[in-house]
């Protein structure tokens, strides 16, 4: 099968001597739901400017469906949608001139760029402000308006770079069953995210880039069986001044009717409450402190930060 | 892309341009029609008459063709300048650099954009004109010719600023000590026949000379400079501007890290 990404020892080095990609290399299958997680200033951002050609690279090689973005350029662009990080539209013109001027960029005529436009705005919930001034929308719209936007040339390829900043827990829900729904249309998606719960419900794949490097690049269901602790908050039914000595795990009293465990897979939560049971302490509620995606990334990107320093 | 998508692409570009300023009318084609006509007013009613005439014209018509192409020159780069450097600070030029549209494209749309606009300030203000002066057509190709030309010109040099300015008064700097002084002195008030020797082969270095000569020309049949130089001094700057807007934009100058 033909990768939809292949990036072959990407380099970035910037004006002020900035490494910011250090030989990365990664494939990304077509039809892949592909989550790309680092840091701030780990290179993400980077590396999505190199592919969509807003970045001059250093060195390596990137092709888009086999089209090299150096050859064969406009074929490698007309495959890609990008939805940037930071809002970029042309705030003084309305979403329907957006879109249409964009599809205009692909060579797609104004006629049938007005059915594509009508079709996007709609499943994303802009088209009866299509007429308004983009300035006046809001930044969940703006958000949106970008992915409309870069869907308009119907690319096979769609990079969202953090696409969900900033935006409220409804309407990030809303776009990420339409982003699942491009996915599953075909459409190869890559993601970028702080949320890792996102990345961890949507994306099938993930590469972790640290510092420049790729640290990690795996399923994410192998990469979460790499998980082997879990942290658990605990509320509780009656307040407790102090922790008994337990025998498993490391437990820690947050307040007098919170606390916190940590705990190895295979010690497992029968054991937690054979212990609390043991001690006459009642459980109101439980839940994870963290996802386990975001322990991992916490813990391969410290790990990484430790060694090179 | 194929030729077909290729228009379709300088197209819209065209059309975004043109809506830009046209939805901007009062701030982009209102001014230059105000101040054309205090000068028509003040140089030609009030103190032309008393100048008298000027290679055999009436000082107010001398001096028409000169200020429409003023305009024409100001209108052009300063709406190519701004609508670039506009786009560079929104970002919004990422659409187009992402998209498979050719820098060829892109600068030809642009500059497009600015002549439209550069022309359309012209014909409003050769309209004004026709209240203030006998006008007066002596070869419509040429009037004609120059002013597109002039526009052309005029636009891939405000590109070039676009290019190059990292902030707002960047745009500005070039309009307002460059092409400002070189206009007025350029020929649009006075035939350079009047200076002396060493003045008139210095405003020989001028290019906006040849220019407004050339437009005179087409108006009143009279010109400082032989029509032809006029002609080759206008398209060897576009060829040099064509080529370095595009190295620059090939290389990302300005709009790629």
């Amino acid at each position: 099968m033909t990768a939809a990404l292949r990036i072959q020892n990407l380099e970035k080095e910037y004006d002020n001597g900035v490494k910011a990609l250090k030989g990365i290399s990664l494939e990304v299958q077509t039809g892949d739901f592909f989550a790309l997680l680092g840091k701030n200033g780990a290179g993400k951002s980077t590396a999505i400017g190199i592919i969509s050609s807003l970045v001059n690279k250093t060195a390596g090689k990137v092709h888009i469906f086999d089209y090299d973005i150096d050859v064969d350029f406009p074929m490698a662009r007309t495959q890609l949608g990008v939805v940037p990080q930071e809002i970029n539209l042309s705030v003084f013109e309305t979403p329907l001139q957006i879109v249409v001027n964009q599809a205009g960029f692909y060579g797609i005529d104004r006629n049938k760029a007005t059915i594509l436009a009508e079709k996007y705005l709609t499943q994303l919930g802009l088209w009866e402000k299509r007429h308004d001034v983009t300035r006046e929308l809001s930044g969940g719209m703006k958000r949106r308006l970008m992915i409309a936007r870069a869907l308009m040339h119907q690319p096979k390829l769609l990079i969202l770079d953090e696409p969900t900043a900033g935006v409220d827990i409804e309407i990030r829900r809303s776009m990420w069953e339409f982003i699942s729904e491009i996915n599953e249309q075909g459409t190869t998606i890559i993601l970028t995210t702080h949320y890792l719960e996102e990345a961890e419900n949507l994306c099938r794949n993930v590469a972790i880039i640290d510092q420049g490097r790729v640290v990690e690049n795996t399923s994410t269901r192998e990469l979460l069986a790499k998980s082997q602790r879990e942290i658990y908050v605990l509320d509780l039914v009656e307040s407790v001044k102090s922790l008994p000595a337990f025998e498993r795990g490391k437990w820690k009293l947050v307040n007098p009717t919170c606390i916190e465990v940590d705990i190895s897979k295979e010690q497992g939560i029968n054991g937690i409450f054979r212990e609390l049971n043991q001690n006459q302490i009642k459980v109101q509620s439980m839940r994870n402190k963290s996802n386990r995606l975001e322990q991992l990334f916490l813990d391969m990107t410290t790990e990484e930060e430790e060694t090179s320093a | 892309m194929n030729w077909q998508q290729i228009w379709v692409a300088y197209m819209t570009i065209v059309r975004k341009e043109v809506t830009r300023f046209t939805r901007i009318w009062q701030q982009t084609l209102l001014p230059p029609v105000i101040t054309t006509s205090l000068y028509f007013v003040i140089f030609g009613s009030l103190i032309g008459p008393r100048i008298g005439s000027m290679e055999g014209y009436r000082y107010m018509d001398f001096i028409v063709p000169g200020l429409i192409l003023m305009s024409v020159i100001t209108s052009a780069y300063a709406n190519v300048s701004s609508s670039f450097f506009g786009s560079k600070f929104q970002r919004s030029i990422e659409e187009l650099q992402i998209s498979p549209t050719p820098n060829s494209v892109i600068l030809l749309g642009y500059v497009t954009g600015g002549m439209a606009r550069g022309l359309l300030v012209g014909l409003v203000v050769t309209i004004v004109a026709i209240f203030f002066s006998r006008l007066s057509v002596h070869n419509v190709f040429v009037m004609l010719s120059i002013s597109m030309l002039t526009a052309l010109l005029f636009a891939m040099g405000g590109f070039l600023n676009g290019l190059f300015a990292r902030k707002f008064d960047d745009v500005s700097i070039v309009p307002n000590f460059i092409l400002t002084p070189l206009t007025y002195l350029g020929g649009v008030f006075y035939s350079i026949q009047l200076l002396p020797d060493f003045w008139q082969a210095v405003s020989h270095l001028n290019p906006i000379l040849y220019m407004i000569n050339g437009f005179r020309y087409g108006f009143l049949g009279i010109s400082d400079i032989p029509l032809g130089i006029s002609y080759l001094i206008i398209l060897l700057f576009i060829a040099a501007l064509f080529t370095i807007n595009l190295r620059l934009l090939n290389k990302g100058y300005g709009i790629r890290s």
